[in-house]
């Protein structure tokens, strides 16, 4: 074959592919935002884009005391398998030893015993942090989702499609936060959605509901006066790993330089 | 460069033949994807759309605590005043959704915590519990005996020895307050006049003198359920009772 010919086959290989691409490509990327979502820029993104409602959760830090009832209630509430492997909430447990060692143990089911792992006299300081997933404005297991079955809705929570989900874990995996698993009875990925069906019923997560000494504070991030537009404005507050720019809309308030 | 003569067709017949498959595979792929394929496939937003609906219907089984107020009147007015009047009532009944859409069902039945091993679950000593957050050693905090015996589930304070006697007698007070006896007000045991308060020496309190006082609450038969009993007749006649058990702590 001659240099030329062969160039030439290329370049119609390239164009026909280009084409072929453009079609689909196109109808997909129109599909994939309806109206104007970019414009909406910057700060919010994807999940700033014009709903009524922007939702997150602060935790209160030193009100945490351990007792485990959010995930009992987070349990219930969603249907999550029982066993400590699995869970949409948990609550760590810090304790930072005289010689400035860190034992952190996770308390992820219901009545689990959590006990100090040493002596108090060994104990420097000590503390109970709930966790649970960010929904973050940029989230890591949004953009590796090979089928797109997790999303931001327009309330800004990420929400799993467990009908499109095909349990392949990557998202799993590119969670910063650990906030995700595999749910063994639907082979899919599951984590937290803020309580979706509760709270746009009106209702506060179960997490929130049951939580004795109001250390959750659930609410909407676009709203005027609410317990959490103070608590944002009136301490000061942290989110985890900043570092890695997925702006959680997860935030805490008094939380201890160890915490990861 | 020499020229080389070129063949009838530059394009081999066998590479045009598979061009032609090709043609019509991609036609084909263009056709199925573009009509055959029914929209709700193919559009995402279509598809989070449905995603957040069945996200929506999926059914609250933790009730609220505002949903109570309408039935239980008594406990939530009680909750309100107490050091718990931030609990709510799921936090210990449970998920009760169920119960509240249909309260006369037997198998809806909401779980009341009465075993002593619940409230440990928020209030034993734990150093990871913020300081000021009330908290007991489970072990020795009155053993044996369920938590709702001493203290209100709905609003808990630590069981209260009027202060007219405490003010005094304060270390019988504290006794008292964590023995069996707890529950029993100074006055089952010691008619007290008023006047005791400010001349105390002067107008002193009756003390139980007899078996049979005890024996009203412990004697066998007797009505009073949480006592345990003993048959007077036999139980070391020899003695008054508190020659060997402290009455304020027994
Ligand atoms: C529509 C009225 C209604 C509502 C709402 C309701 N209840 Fe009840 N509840 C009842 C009735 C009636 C009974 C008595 C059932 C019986 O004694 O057989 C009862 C009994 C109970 C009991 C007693 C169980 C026991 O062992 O004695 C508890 C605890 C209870 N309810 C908790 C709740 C809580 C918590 C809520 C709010 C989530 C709630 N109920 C909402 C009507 C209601
Ligand atoms: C700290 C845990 C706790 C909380 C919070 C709580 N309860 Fe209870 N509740 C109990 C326990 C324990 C009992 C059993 C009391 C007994 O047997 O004397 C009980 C009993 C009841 C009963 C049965 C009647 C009675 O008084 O024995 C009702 C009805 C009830 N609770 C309703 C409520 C409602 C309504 C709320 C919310 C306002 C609520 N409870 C919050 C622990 C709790
Ligand atoms: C889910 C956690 C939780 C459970 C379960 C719970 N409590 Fe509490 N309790 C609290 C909180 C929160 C307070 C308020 C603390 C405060 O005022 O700082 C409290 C306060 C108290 C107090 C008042 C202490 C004081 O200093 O006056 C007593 C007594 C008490 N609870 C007893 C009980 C008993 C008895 C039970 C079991 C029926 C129980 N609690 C179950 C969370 C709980
Ligand atoms: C025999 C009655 C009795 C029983 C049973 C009892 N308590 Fe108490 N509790 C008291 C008295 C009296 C006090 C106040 C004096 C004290 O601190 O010891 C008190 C205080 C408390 C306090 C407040 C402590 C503080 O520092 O403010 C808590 C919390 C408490 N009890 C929880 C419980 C729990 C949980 C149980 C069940 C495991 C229980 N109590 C069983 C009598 C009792
Ligand atoms: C102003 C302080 C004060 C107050 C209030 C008070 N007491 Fe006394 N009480 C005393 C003193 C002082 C004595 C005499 C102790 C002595 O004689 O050794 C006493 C003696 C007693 C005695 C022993 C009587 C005897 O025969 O020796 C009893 C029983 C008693 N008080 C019961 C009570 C009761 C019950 C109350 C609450 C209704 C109460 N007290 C309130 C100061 C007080
Ligand atoms: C179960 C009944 C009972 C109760 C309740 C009781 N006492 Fe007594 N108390 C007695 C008896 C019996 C004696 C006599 C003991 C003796 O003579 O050795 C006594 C004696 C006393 C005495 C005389 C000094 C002493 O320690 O023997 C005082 C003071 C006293 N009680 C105060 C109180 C106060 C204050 C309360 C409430 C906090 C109280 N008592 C509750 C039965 C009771
Ligand atoms: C008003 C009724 C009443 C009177 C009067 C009374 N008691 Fe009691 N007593 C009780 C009750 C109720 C209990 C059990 C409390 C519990 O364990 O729940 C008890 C428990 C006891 C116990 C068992 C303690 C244990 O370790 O279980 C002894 C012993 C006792 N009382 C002795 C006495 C003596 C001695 C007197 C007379 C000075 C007396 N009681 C008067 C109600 C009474
Ligand atoms: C000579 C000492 C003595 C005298 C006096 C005495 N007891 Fe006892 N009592 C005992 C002993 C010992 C026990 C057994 C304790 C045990 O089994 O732990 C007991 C047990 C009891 C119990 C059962 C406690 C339980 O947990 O079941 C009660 C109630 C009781 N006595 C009440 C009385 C009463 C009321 C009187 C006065 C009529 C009295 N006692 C007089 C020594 C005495």
């Amino acid at each position: 074959m001659q240099r030329r010919d062969f160039l030439k086959e290329c370049g119609l290989f390239l164009l026909v592919t280009k084409a072929v691409e453009g079609l689909f490509g196109a109808g997909a990327a129109a599909a994939e935002e309806p109206a104007g979502t970019k414009a909406g820029g910057g700060s919010g993104g994807e999940s700033g884009n014009g709903g009524d409602h922007l939702y997150g959760m602060a935790i209160d830090v030193d009100k945490c005391i351990g007792c485990g009832r959010c995930v009992e209630a987070c349990k219930t509430e969603n249907g999550v398998p029982k066993e400590p492997f699995f869970c949409r909430t948990w609550v760590e447990r810090y304790t930072v030893k005289t010689d400035n060692t860190l034992v952190v143990q996770s308390i992820t089911s219901a009545g689990q015993k959590s006990d100090a792992p040493v002596e108090e006299k060994e104990i420097k300081r000590s503390f109970f942090v709930p966790k649970l997933c960010n929904h973050c404005a940029h989230p890591p297991c949004v953009q590796v989702c090979p089928v797109g079955a997790t999303f931001s809705t327009k309330e800004g929570v990420v929400i799993v499609d467990e009908e499109r989900c095909i349990g392949c874990r990557y998202c799993i995996q590119a969670c910063p936060y650990g906030a995700r698993y595999l749910n063994p009875e639907t082979h899919t990925a599951d984590k937290c959605t803020f309580c979706y069906h509760r709270v746009t019923k009106g209702m506060l997560p179960a997490c929130v509901e049951v939580c004795p000494t109001q250390a959750r504070i659930f609410g909407d991030l676009k709203g005027k006066a609410s317990p959490l537009q103070r608590f944002e404005r009136m301490r000061k507050i942290h989110t985890l790993k900043p570092g890695l720019n997925t702006e959680p809309k997860v935030f805490y308030a008094d939380l201890d330089g160890v915490v990861r | 460069m020499s020229e080389i003569p070129s063949p009838p067709s530059r394009i081999p017949e066998q590479v045009r033949r598979l061009g032609v498959v090709a043609v019509l595979m991609a036609g084909g792929f263009i056709v199925v994807r573009t009509w055959a394929i029914s929209p709700e496939y193919k559009d995402t937003s279509l598809q989070k759309s449905e995603a957040v609906e069945r996200e929506k219907a999926k059914p609250v089984h933790y009730a609220g605590a505002a949903a109570c107020t309408e039935c239980h009147e008594d406990q939530c007015g009680e909750q309100q005043l107490g050091k718990h009047r931030n609990l709510s009532c799921g936090t210990c009944h449970g998920a009760l959704q169920k119960h509240v859409d249909d309260p006369l069902n037997e198998a809806n039945r909401p779980y009341a915590p009465r075993e002593r091993d619940f409230c440990p679950q928020c209030h034993a000593y734990d150093p990871a519990r913020p300081t000021g957050f009330p908290q007991i050693n489970p072990a020795i905090h009155n053993p044996l005996k369920p938590c709702i015996s001493c203290h209100k589930p709905h609003a808990p304070e630590p069981p209260e020895t009027p202060q007219e006697c405490s003010a005094c007698h304060a270390e019988i007070a504290r006794t008292k307050m964590v023995s069996p006896h707890a529950l029993l007000e100074c006055t089952t045991c010691h008619t007290t006049l008023e006047e005791h308060k400010t001349t105390p020496r002067g107008a002193k309190p009756s003390r139980p003198t007899t078996r049979e006082f005890c024996g009203t609450c412990h004697n066998k038969g007797t009505a009073e359920k949480s006592a345990p009993k003993v048959d007077l007749a036999t139980h070391e006649v020899k003695y008054l009772c508190w020659q060997c058990h402290y009455p304020h702590s027994p």
